[in-house]
């Protein structure tokens, strides 16, 4: 399978803030590729320069074989985008926006089944200032895909929605992914990128700071887990801290707590339960 | 427009114009004022406003050509100074049986020709306003003066002469110029002086506003 997105060293700084800082990734076709971090991380600029929409400062990036800057208009009929803010002229109905764009490419697909996917058939004729919140997301996602395109970028797709319109978009963005289409989504719900991506990347102060599966990621945060109990009488610390896999042991009166690495503590706990009965376990 | 027509009933004493009616010499005089109102007021709120609300990114955002979105929005708003344009017409005709000596093609011509050159001010603002709000108050500002030195509203021939010579550096008296003496079939080439005023403000605004124009 190849590379959908490749991008090598990128730097964008805006007057004195430096808001992407060498960042570096691949995302390989037919992926759900996330990118999570706080607002302010520099998710909106990386994924607008991957896009062709701002120019950076220095890197290298290819997306769909194509660099974003100089082959702009012919990457932009392959891509689909879904921006963070956006808007459409107020009194533009939602039949005539999927009209309007399908008229900006060669190949548009037949928005109605659009339309349909996403739940807005019957709110073809309303004009875009009357939709919810929810339905202009969704409108949105539906123009990103009305060129049928082989990448779809999402940014922030679910900020703004009630819970359950949240799952209901997951649901569509896997369905977009079954039909092999490559997507890079932007988040900063933990939980989103757990559910959606294949693999994810931590983006924080413009670079990153972990890129993994989910799965992975996680289980790299519950790296150090600590046990905590209290202790009657004296306590052996210095033969505690000499088992494999506690970090340190701290006592505070009556109580003692352990540190040590993930799984190989609690099974350190179990087998020596005997002199040390554990009364919380906390990550 | 409301205002417009307002104005055009409240006219309806008629002094003389070398020969012709007040509203006679104003109907071709408030062509100018449909201009400047849809090229310094309806354009760069429009843009503008499209622009701070995020509707041209997501066109940025497709293979749409700035030129292609530049083309549609000027026809659109082309025709709507024209719509306004002919119920002025009707108006005047049905209203006033207004006096007309010129040949339609011609002042038609020179309607477009003024129409553009403002359109390319208009856009010019929008690029150059960081906002909607300050494209509004710019626009408007513009505007105002103009209106009213240009003789689109009141005729300049009430004017005293150092007004005059104000109004002869705004751009919109040599629309109002040109429109009023084809109106009354003048010939082209009696107007090069207006001609080559709104040829210049057409080129230069254009030149200007595409080099500035953003998306975002």
């Amino acid at each position: 399978m190849g590379k959908a997105i490749l991008v090598q060293g990128l730097r964008k700084r805006y007057g004195d803030v430096m808001a992407v800082d060498g960042i570096s990734f691949e995302v390989q076709e037919g992926e759900i590729f996330g990118m999570v971090g706080p607002n302010g991380a520099g998710k909106t600029t990386t994924i607008e320069c991957i896009e062709g929409l701002r120019r950076p400062d220095e890197g290298r990036i290819e997306v769909l074989g194509l660099d974003p800057q100089r082959d702009g208009y012919s990457l932009r009929e392959r891509i689909g985008v879904q921006l963070q803010e956006a808007a459409l002229p107020p009194r533009l109905k939602v039949a005539g926006a999927m009209d309007l764009f399908a008229s900006f490419y060669p190949h548009p697909m037949d928005w109605h089944s659009l339309l349909e996917m996403f739940g807005l058939t019957e709110k073809a004729k309303a004009p875009f200032d009357q939709l919810s919140g929810g339905q202009k997301q969704r409108l949105f996602i539906a123009l990103a895909l009305v060129n049928n395109p082989d990448l779809l970028f999402l940014d922030e797709l679910t900020t703004g929605l009630d819970p359950q319109a949240r799952r209901a978009m997951w649901n569509l963005v896997r369905s977009i992914r079954e039909q092999g289409k490559t997507v890079f989504l932007t988040t900063h719900y933990m939980d989103e990128a757990e559910r959606l991506c294949d693999r994810v990347a931590t983006i924080d102060h413009g670079q990153i700071v972990a890129l993994d599966t989910p799965e992975a990621l996680i289980r790299s945060l519950e790296a150090e887990r600590r046990v905590v109990f209290e202790v009657d009488g004296p306590l052996d610390e210095e033969r505690l801290q000499a088992v494999p896999g506690v970090i340190r042991v701290e006592r505070a009166g009556e109580r003692a707590v352990v540190y040590g690495e993930g799984d190989r503590l609690l099974s350190i706990c179990g087998s020596r339960s005997r002199p040390f009965s554990p009364s919380s376990m906390r990550r | 427009m409301l205002i417009l027509f307002g104005s055009i009933y409240g006219n309806e004493p008629t002094p003389l114009f070398g020969g012709r009616g007040m509203v006679d010499v104003s109907v071709p005089a408030y062509m100018g004022l449909i201009i400047v109102t849809v090229g310094l007021m309806s354009v760069p709120i429009q843009t503008a406003s499209s622009r701070e609300a995020g509707v041209l990114r997501r066109y940025q955002a497709t293979p749409l050509r700035p030129m292609a979105y530049l083309i549609a929005n000027v026809a659109g708003n082309y025709g709507m100074a024209l719509l306004g344009i002919l119920l002025l017409l009707l108006v005047g005709k049905v209203g006033y049986n207004v006096q007309f000596d010129g040949n339609v093609p011609s002042v038609l011509g020179g309607g477009t020709l003024g129409t553009l050159a403002f359109f390319a001010l208009g856009y010019l603002v929008a690029s150059l306003a960081p906002t909607a709000r300050i494209a509004q108050t710019v626009g408007m500002v513009l505007a105002f003066p103009m209106m009213f030195l240009s003789g689109a509203t009141i005729p300049l021939e009430t004017m005293p002469e150092s007004v005059r010579n104000v109004s002869r550096f705004i751009p919109l008296t040599h629309v109002v110029t040109l429109l009023q003496g084809l109106w009354f079939g003048e010939g082209w080439g009696e107007h090069l002086t207006e001609i080559i005023v709104l040829v210049g403000t057409l080129g230069i605004g254009t030149a200007v506003a595409a080099r500035l124009f953003r998306w975002e």
